[in-house]
């Protein structure tokens, strides 16, 4: 049996340096904090990856116990506890991996920055709460970690709190979420409703009942519960894994230190809304409706976000899109059943999108906190090991065979062609377009950061003095390699972007890895009808040359090299041709324009003419002034008393009645 | 009687403090400052006892103090309390203690009257819960308006005068017609005792007329949509620790009032007009919450987001009717009683933090317009921190208090009809919407002129009281079994008070 005092372990260890360097970070210094929080997440990536090794080796059993009760309301127990199984343990590995990664990078990325031991404190915070988060066995404590991250993540991106923009991002990456929240709220409900608890385990076994019931919404109409509580539930990852139309915290997230958009943006938080879904499969695979909602919001994230990173100018943001355009393939393969390659997906994703985001903080380093690449070009000279390294992640993103993406990828595709859903079909093309504009504007990116003339010759000076977080290293503004503690978490994270897929797909998505931690209903089974063609990761790589997922890339990266680095100006011709789409995109779809000056303005209106109209005028007017003679005269009286001493008058009559009081006390 | 009871002293000697301080006078206000601090914290301490020595497994009322008052009239000075009032109690003596703390060096004129207020209004309060005479009940619910009038009346802002005319005229008419609700019961039983007249068999139309007279009471003292008004009028005026007490106390006593009377003594009127409540509840929510977005003072958009928090308290308490038609049994009739307790706790912690983090700002700079401030973080580290931390729990943030009742009141209201829990859920969006905006404007972003520029963090006192409250916050959210423990007796009594029907068969 697993040892609930090394689980408790694994979250609290994060937690406990969290509260060391953040309450006492001058105390302990700087080293202080960023020794103690790297060990804390040392031993939790160590304790982690024990309890995963004991867990597949079949050392122990998978378990689900009970921490402490947080409350019992009407017979409702809700605990805080632990479910680690199969899927659990695959998460808490990536969790604390790439946290601890980050936590070196953030060494050297935040070497100047004032607000060094918060920064630790807040990254070692989230890890605590998205280990929470992972290792729950019930949905409180689900809903607890969820909003846990997304307060840190709150905290992180109005990190630089004096930018106006950053604090502008930071609430709207709060409230987006908060809607998804808002049906995340209501799906649990549903279930307490259904099941009296708020353990997945009894969530389970009820769902047939829940599937078989129906859910009055008015007097007529009712619908069927499973499906709305999905839904509901669905809504809350949609805010949190950003898909459209709650996608659009996650560009302006990029205001915060790049460190946090690797760990939180990329490679873990953004994840949690896919992690859900898959926990929660056994409830999802129960509505089709739901599962057919999924496959389209998926598909329609993956494809549209895909777009925009093509015409963004500022590197992180394209590596932003690119992960919203990748949750959205995650989703999809939520959709069309293949719960097993969303998660691989989400793995290998966090190694090579945090690679990515990484990589891309090292050039924002190099060039002394420039992101935009129009300033760039022909860094691959001066920043070797970012290049390589950023080369491997782009190359993993893009489903390159044999690299880790290319699997988790691919299946993906292949799952939706398998499915037979109602949007299948659309979301097979979405996923298949997406592919050639992965590699467009993966390649464009590297292209224009890399390779090419240097355009950043004149640039590279005044662009410092924009950014309030200066770096001068006395370097005169040239582009400069980072220092070790920012290549080597690249290093790091290169090797699995490279390996981990060829290594594990056989085992994670054929082997009956995930064994009771995931449930398909047989006829949904698109994986299980996929093993039947897979053999071994070299030679599913060798065939892939006959699929076309492989020539639609190549034709990205082509298209890419031809357009971005041998012929700029076809990109300009196609930019004028084409100005209305490009303003579309520009405008990113004017999702954006709509919610600020349709949603929030019409939101505060409202709140507005409640107030005037309703509060001033109707209520206070109408009905309290305006009982006017009244109050009126009554108040010209207090007015006329209130000269007078009224106060001590009033004083002694409160301690005359008391008096009277007492004294009938003490006669008795 | 032998000696005195816990509850009694409870009453009894912050009142007696209060004497002594006006006694003592503004001369020597040094040390009345300090026995003010010793009263509230004996106080408190002493309440303490009331936990630990509660007994969890009854719903019977405990610390029972019974003495003849006014034979005339048969009332008597009961005194008692169970797991709806004792937490309230509690409640009551904690805050009072940060209050004093914040008034230390802040009020100058007539300080000791001050002090001696706040402990009067101390004692009266938790007169207020815990009298099972209904007379008494009706003494302390009346005596405290007056130190609370006065307060504002005396230490409030420019527009005083009209918010305490405007607050005493709503709260003293609502009352009025308790009063005659009460007098009329007792003239049935020939008592004023509380049990006694949730014994007492009502005929429909009787029901339906003591429910409306005990709503106008506690309706407008919660206060819930269309009689809210004088609430942020009230907060505007009153001085910091006036607008701690109001927010986190007295209207608990609206929600009090609703447990403890309307339901139990009407519950068949209950059940046919909780539709209104619900739905005036609702409103709260919802228009309320939009109204809060748009306020341009501090106070005014708290005093609105109280208003929008305690919808969440009638809607939890109303919710058992339609639960029991919509699913034909009582599970989650409690757990709307739960929320409607924890809400009441916990924003009595939540909205007393806020009201002092706005008078820490007021204190320096004297403005609570939002457009005055600007970046204070910049100049108040540990202060922003403090904010954040309370609007987080202001917005409901599961680990804090404010979770925990919202939590528990949208889980019941989905098993009453789904449009309920829709409704309310909005909080999820509009509660961080006015409350983070708020924090966006006032704490983040640059310095926005030259007075925050000169602000200084908090100094020790500051610190102190803001960080009990922080530790209070958190272990309430963290763990909230220990206060839904003690109430569980009670609650399920009040269930089955409620639903069981007072007409003839």
């Amino acid at each position: 049996m697993m040892n609930p005092t090394t689980l408790l372990a694994i979250p609290l260890l994060p937690l406990a340096a969290a509260i060391l360097a953040g309450l006492f970070g001058r105390v302990i210094g700087r080293t202080g904090a960023h020794l103690v929080t790297i060990a804390a997440v040392g031993a939790a990536f160590v304790l982690s990856a024990q309890t995963a090794y004991a867990l597949l080796s079949g050392e122990v059993a998978p378990y689900n116990g009970a921490v402490y009760t947080w409350l019992v309301s009407d017979g409702v127990h809700m605990e805080v506890g632990f479910l680690i199984d199969q899927l659990t343990v695959l998460m808490m590995c990536v969790v604390t991996f790439v946290s601890l990664c980050v936590h070196v990078y953030t060494i050297g990325y935040m070497h100047d920055d004032p607000g060094y031991q918060r920064f630790f404190a807040y990254i070692s915070l989230f890890t605590f709460a998205m280990l929470m988060l992972v290792m729950s066995n019930n949905f409180m404590q689900l809903f607890f970690g969820w909003e846990a991250v997304g307060v840190v993540s709150y905290l992180l991106i109005g990190f630089w709190y004096t930018r106006p923009s950053a604090v502008f991002a930071n609430m709207k990456a709060f409230l987006v979420n908060r809607v998804g929240d808002f049906g995340f709220v209501l799906g649990i409900a549903g279930i307490v409703h259904f099941t009296g608890s708020l353990d997945y385990r009894d969530a389970f076994a009820a769902g047939p009942e829940i599937a078989a019931a129906k859910l009055a919404l008015t007097s007529g109409t009712s619908v069927s519960a499973i499906t709305l509580i999905c839904l509901c539930l669905f809504v809350g990852a949609m805010g949190k894994s950003a898909q459209v139309p709650l996608h659009v915290w996650l560009p302006d997230s990029m205001e915060g230190p790049t460190p946090i958009s690797a760990l939180i943006h990329a490679a873990t938080m953004v994840t949690a809304g896919i992690f859900m879904v898959a926990r929660l499969s056994p409830l999802f695979e129960l509505s089709e409706t739901a599962l057919s909602f999924i496959l389209i919001i998926g598909a329609t994230t993956a494809l549209f976000m895909g777009f925009l990173g093509i015409v963004n100018n500022d590197i992180k943001r394209v590596v932003a899109y690119s992960t919203l355009s990748q949750l959205g393939y995650m989703t999809v393969a939520l959709g069309a059943s293949a719960y097993g390659a969303a998660i691989f997906h989400l793995m290998t994703h966090a190694f090579f999108k945090a690679l990515l985001f990484l990589a891309a903080g090292s050039v924002i380093i190099g060039m002394h906190h420039e992101q935009d690449m129009r300033k760039m070009g022909g860094l691959a000279k001066v920043m070797p090991i970012t290049a390589i390294t950023c080369w491997i992640g782009s190359l993993a993103l893009i489903g390159t065979p044999l690299f880790s993406g290319f699997y988790s990828k691919d299946f993906i595709i292949e799952a939706v062609a398998e499915s037979h859903r109602y949007g299948a079909s659309y979301a097979y093309v979405c996923v298949l377009i997406g592919v050639f504009v992965t590699a467009l504007y993966t390649f464009r990116m590297l292209f224009m950061t890399f390779h090419g003339a240097p355009r950043w010759a004149h640039a590279a000076h005044d662009a410092a003095a924009h950014h309030d977080h200066s770096h001068d290293h006395g370097h005169g503004g040239t582009p400069h390699e980072s220092p070790w503690v920012v290549t080597l978490p690249l290093v790091l994270l290169a090797i699995p972007s490279v390996f981990i897929g060829a290594y594990t797909v056989g085992p994670v998505l054929f082997g009956g890895y995930f064994g009771d931690s995931i449930r398909v209903l047989p006829a949904n089974d698109v994986l299980g009808e996929l093993a039947h063609h897979f053999h071994d990761p070299v030679s599913f790589a060798a065939e892939a040359f006959g699929h076309p997922p492989f020539w639609l890339a190549l034709a990205g990266v082509v298209t890419a090299w031809f357009v971005f680095l041998q012929r700029p100006q076809i990109a300009d011709a196609f930019a004028t041709a084409l100005a209305p789409l490009r303003r579309i995109l520009e405008n990113k779809y004017f999702f954006d324009w709509f919610n600020e000056n349709v949603l929030a303005a019409a939101t505060r209106g409202l709140g507005r003419g409640f107030w005037k109209v309703g509060d001033q005028t109707l209520i206070d007017g109408a009905l309290v002034n305006g009982s006017a003679g009244l109050v009126a005269t009554l108040a010209g009286r207090m007015r006329r008393v209130q000269t007078g001493f009224l106060y001590s008058y009033a004083f002694w009559m409160v301690i005359g009645l008391a008096m009277l009081l007492g004294w009938f006390l003490v006669r008795s | 009687m032998q000696g005195i009871g816990l509850l009694s002293l409870l009453i009894w000697l912050p009142i007696a403090g209060g004497v002594a301080l006006l006694a003592l006078g503004d001369a020597r206000i040094q040390i009345g400052r300090w026995l003010a601090l010793a009263v509230s914290l004996a106080t408190f301490v002493a309440s303490l006892s009331l936990y630990t020595g509660f007994d969890v497994t009854t719903s019977a009322f405990q610390f029972d103090e019974r003495a003849p008052w006014i034979p005339a009239f048969d009332a008597t000075y009961h005194l008692g309390v169970d797991g709806i009032s004792m937490p309230l109690v509690l409640l009551t003596t904690f805050i009072t203690v940060p209050v004093v703390i914040a008034g230390w060096k802040v009020i100058e004129q007539r300080a000791a009257q001050y002090f001696a207020a706040f402990l009067i209004m101390e004692g009266l309060m938790v007169g207020v819960f815990s009298a099972l005479d209904s007379l008494l009940f009706y003494f302390f619910w009346e005596a405290m308006l007056i130190p609370m009038f006065l307060i504002i009346g005396i230490w409030g802002g420019p527009r005083r005068v009209y918010a305490t005319i405007k607050f005493f005229l709503y709260t003293f008419l609502g009352s009025v017609f308790m009063l005659i609700a009460l007098i009329y019961m007792y003239l049935k039983t020939g008592s004023y005792e509380v049990t006694a007249f949730h014994a007492l068999p009502l005929s429909r139309t009787e029901q339906f007329w003591i429910f409306l007279a005990f709503f106008a009471a506690f309706a407008v003292k919660i206060p819930m949509f269309p009689v809210h008004t004088w609430l942020p009028d009230a907060h505007v005026e009153a001085p910091t620790g006036g607008s701690v007490v109001l927010a986190a106390i007295m209207l608990k006593m609206g929600g009090y009032g609703f447990l403890r009377f309307a339901l139990p003594i009407a519950p068949d009127a209950s059940r046919e007009l909780d539709t209104l409540v619900i739905i005036l509840s609702l409103v709260a929510v919802v228009y309320i919450g939009l109204v809060a977005l748009v306020q341009s003072d501090m106070k005014k958009l708290i005093a609105y987001s109280s208003i929008a928090h305690m919808g969440f308290v009638t809607l939890g308490a109303f919710l058992a009717f339609d639960i029991h038609a919509a699913t034909g049994d009582l599970r989650g009739a409690g757990m709307g009683l739960d929320g409607a307790m924890v809400q009441m706790i916990s924003h009595g912690l939540v909205s007393g933090a806020m009201f002092l983090c706005v008078g820490v700002m007021y204190d320096r700079l004297h403005s609570r317009e939002i457009s005055a401030y600007g970046g204070v973080i910049n100049r108040m580290p540990i202060f922003g921190a403090f904010m954040v931390l309370f609007a987080m729990a202001n917005s409901g943030l599961p680990g804090t208090s404010g979770f925990v009742g919202e939590f528990l009141v949208i889980l019941a209201s989905f098993k009453a009809n789904f449009w309920y829990a829709f409704l309310a859920a909005t909080t999820l969006v509009l509660g961080a919407a006015y409350t983070l905006w708020l924090v966006k404007r006032v704490i983040f972003g640059p310095v926005a002129n030259d007075h925050v520029a000169e602000l200084t963090d908090l100094d020790g006192r500051e610190f102190l009281i803001l960080g009990v409250l922080a530790i209070g916050v958190l272990a309430l959210g963290l763990w909230p079994a220990p206060l839904l423990e003690v109430m569980q007796p009670s609650i399920h009594h009040l269930v089955e008070q409620i639903v069981a029907t007072k007409l003839p068969v």
